[in-house]
């Protein structure tokens, strides 16, 4: 699938006349992997929200598949933050996978027999089946994150929208998750993910995008990936500047090696 | 008869609340229940003047359109990031229910619209007032109209229930999937809107609110799942409104007064002793692990000095204390339980490993 799988035009989004996205283009290739980066308040949350309509731009244009968001919504998956839920919620690990097929089932339609097991098959994927009956509160932090991305797999979408999935996440499932990530690209879905750890973007991504209110930078980690880029984005306080020691690529973690250490 | 029409009314209002109660508790909106019950006052009074009869069903209406407006008011006034929500809570509904009582003081004075019915109701007179068409009499006007509000809300929930679960737990994905979770709120809103007019003729809105917060809440310390905290909600609604019933009639007092103590006592004994997150249970927990660390320790010390020169001195109970700097307490409850539990014997005077106490000290050594 090649052409572009999101389009951001003029985007301008603000909280009480405060901007916080402000004129921010953008033309996401299809079947890419592409790291958000930016301080914190840059809006790569707005970003993310915005192309999922749950905030009223100001001004500007999203397009999907070349189409609003509404009609382009069962091709979109979403993580959102960790923290954005309440994990004390009366329900368990598959329901909460479940509700990923949510869209697809539509309104008044219930979940059945396909859905538990396509909810197990991408609990599989995460090495949480094990967890499938397990109330969400007694969940660590990096199994909620898989359970995030289970559900977000079970959305079965071509565009993967993830708000730092790896926040909070040990080296080795977060090493897994970028293996899960890079097999999402591989089979021809766009995966964008914002992303806090400025060493892993070379290793992990090939796109980025550079954000700070404003667009930087965005295209190919050789193009965009610059010290001028990271110095524009981060206000010459660039936490990181671009090592010269060619470390060997760490071999990749399977989860199902991974979930014994979690 | 009337002891029983009573005690079904109450079963009915009870099961009627605990439903939409159950999303608000999980919404971490409960106080909206409280706000709605008293706000809905303006809008009986204005549809009474409308309609000039009090048993219109365009009462309920009005009510319920009011109790919307009073959570679209709320959340209005919480979005402009001036007030918190409990705030909001606070400023609006005093407002619509004083308008309410000023209207009734100024124009329908002589009309049986009574504040103090308002707010706590009279569940014992509620079987008089009955519902007779041509000569026969189809039973207490309440039992109809808390009839009709459960249905309508057992419906509402049965048939939304995935988009209620999923607009209460993730309210964003809901909407990205396509879920309005703005449209789901209101209707919400609506249902806990007519439950409360409903309910506040025949228990006042006190008791509604005590319905509506008390099952859940209390129901939520004991299943850790969604359906399970529905039906044991209505279960312990259905029971508050039982038992309150004959502690009234025992201690000749109000009816919906002792109703909503019954719902406060069933919350504290869960609170106290559910299996899981009550508090004992905790106790218990908690206890449970210092005292299988005791033990461990216990264990591994004597695995330490096994077959060794100074077991004859280490492996007095009366040395442990001193040597691992024990207080009596614990150093008791360590030997005691593992001679219990069989994973040390005493022999001559001094304590001797079994095979499970060994492999137990090996494993408490590896982890």
């Amino acid at each position: 699938m090649n052409g572009t799988a999101i389009e951001v035009r003029d985007l301008t989004v603000a909280y009480r006349d405060t901007p916080v996205l402000w004129d921010v283009d953008l033309d996401l290739p299809a079947g890419v992997l592409m790291a958000i980066v930016g301080p914190n308040g840059a809006g790569k949350t707005t970003l993310i929200k915005a192309i999922l309509g749950l905030v009223e731009p100001a001004a500007g244009l999203v397009l999907v598949n070349g189409s609003p968001y509404r009609s382009e919504r069962r091709a979109v998956a979403y993580v959102p933050q960790r923290g954005s839920v309440d994990w004390d919620f009366p329900t368990s690990v598959l329901d909460v996978v479940m509700m990923g097929m949510y869209g697809r089932l539509g309104w008044l339609r219930r979940p059945g027999k396909a859905e538990r097991e396509a909810g197990m098959q991408a609990l599989e994927k995460v090495a949480m089946a094990d967890f499938a009956g397990r109330q969400i509160s007694q969940l660590s932090g990096g199994q909620q994150q898989r359970v995030f991305l289970a559900r977000a797999l079970a959305q079965d979408a071509s565009i993967y929208l993830m708000d730092e999935p790896f926040q909070g996440v040990d080296a080795t499932t977060e090493r897994a998750i970028v293996v899960l990530l890079q097999e999402l690209r591989s089979q021809g879905n766009t995966v964008a993910v914002v992303h806090h750890d400025l060493q892993t973007v070379p290793e992990y991504f090939d796109w980025v995008l550079l954000l700070n209110v404003r667009r930087i930078a965005a295209g190919t980690v050789a193009e965009a990936f610059t010290d001028e880029n990271l110095r524009a984005t981060y206000g010459g306080r660039v936490p990181y500047l671009r090592g010269t020691s060619a470390e060997p690529p760490p071999e990749p973690f399977r989860l199902d090696r991974a979930s014994g250490l979690e | 008869m009337p002891q029983l029409e009573i005690q079904i009314i109450a079963v009915v209002t009870a099961l009627a609340c605990a439903l939409p109660g159950a999303f608000l508790v999980l919404r971490r909106v409960s106080m909206l229940s409280d706000a709605i019950s008293h706000a809905i006052l303006p809008g009986i009074v204005l549809a009474f003047f409308l309609t000039e009869d009090l048993n219109s069903p365009l009462l309920i209406l009005g009510a319920a359109v009011t109790g919307v407006i009073t959570a679209g008011l709320i959340e209005a006034l919480n979005r402009t990031g001036r007030v918190r929500e409990d705030a909001a809570i606070g400023l609006v509904f005093p407002v619509l229910f004083s308008i309410g009582v000023i209207l009734i003081a100024r124009y329908a004075g002589g009309v049986h619209l009574d504040i103090d019915a308002v707010l706590l109701g009279e569940l014992a007179f509620a079987p008089f007032d009955r519902i007779v068409i041509g000569g026969r009499d189809l039973g207490p006007k309440a039992l109809w109209v808390m009839g009709s509000v459960l249905l309508v809300n057992t419906a509402f929930i049965t048939t939304l229930y995935k988009e209620l679960k999923l607009s209460t737990f993730d309210p964003p994905l809901a909407a990205a999937l396509g879920f309005s979770p703005v449209l789901l709120h209101y209707l919400l809103m609506g249902a806990v809107s007519v439950t409360a007019v409903g309910a506040f003729d025949a228990v006042g809105s006190i008791l509604v609110v005590a319905l509506v917060v008390g099952p859940p809440a209390t129901a939520y310390l004991l299943t850790d799942s969604l359906a399970r905290l529905l039906l044991l909600s209505a279960a312990i609604g259905t029971l508050a409104a039982l038992v309150g019933y004959w502690a009234s009639h025992l201690a000749d007092a109000s009816i919906a007064g002792s109703m909503a103590t019954v719902v406060g006592i069933f919350f504290f004994l869960a609170y106290l002793f559910a299996p899981q997150q009550g508090v004992i249970a905790a106790i218990r927990r908690a206890r449970g692990h210092r005292r299988r660390f005791a033990q461990q320790m216990l264990l591994v010390h004597l695995l330490h000095h096994e077959d060794t020169p100074e077991a004859s001195r280490e492996c007095q109970p009366e040395h442990l204390q001193e040597h691992l700097r024990w207080n009596e307490e614990i150093a008791g409850i360590a030997i005691k339980s593992s001679l219990r539990d069989r994973l040390v014997v005493s022999r001559g005077g001094l304590l001797h490993l079994t095979s499970e106490g060994r492999e137990i000290a090996r494993e408490a050594m590896v982890a």
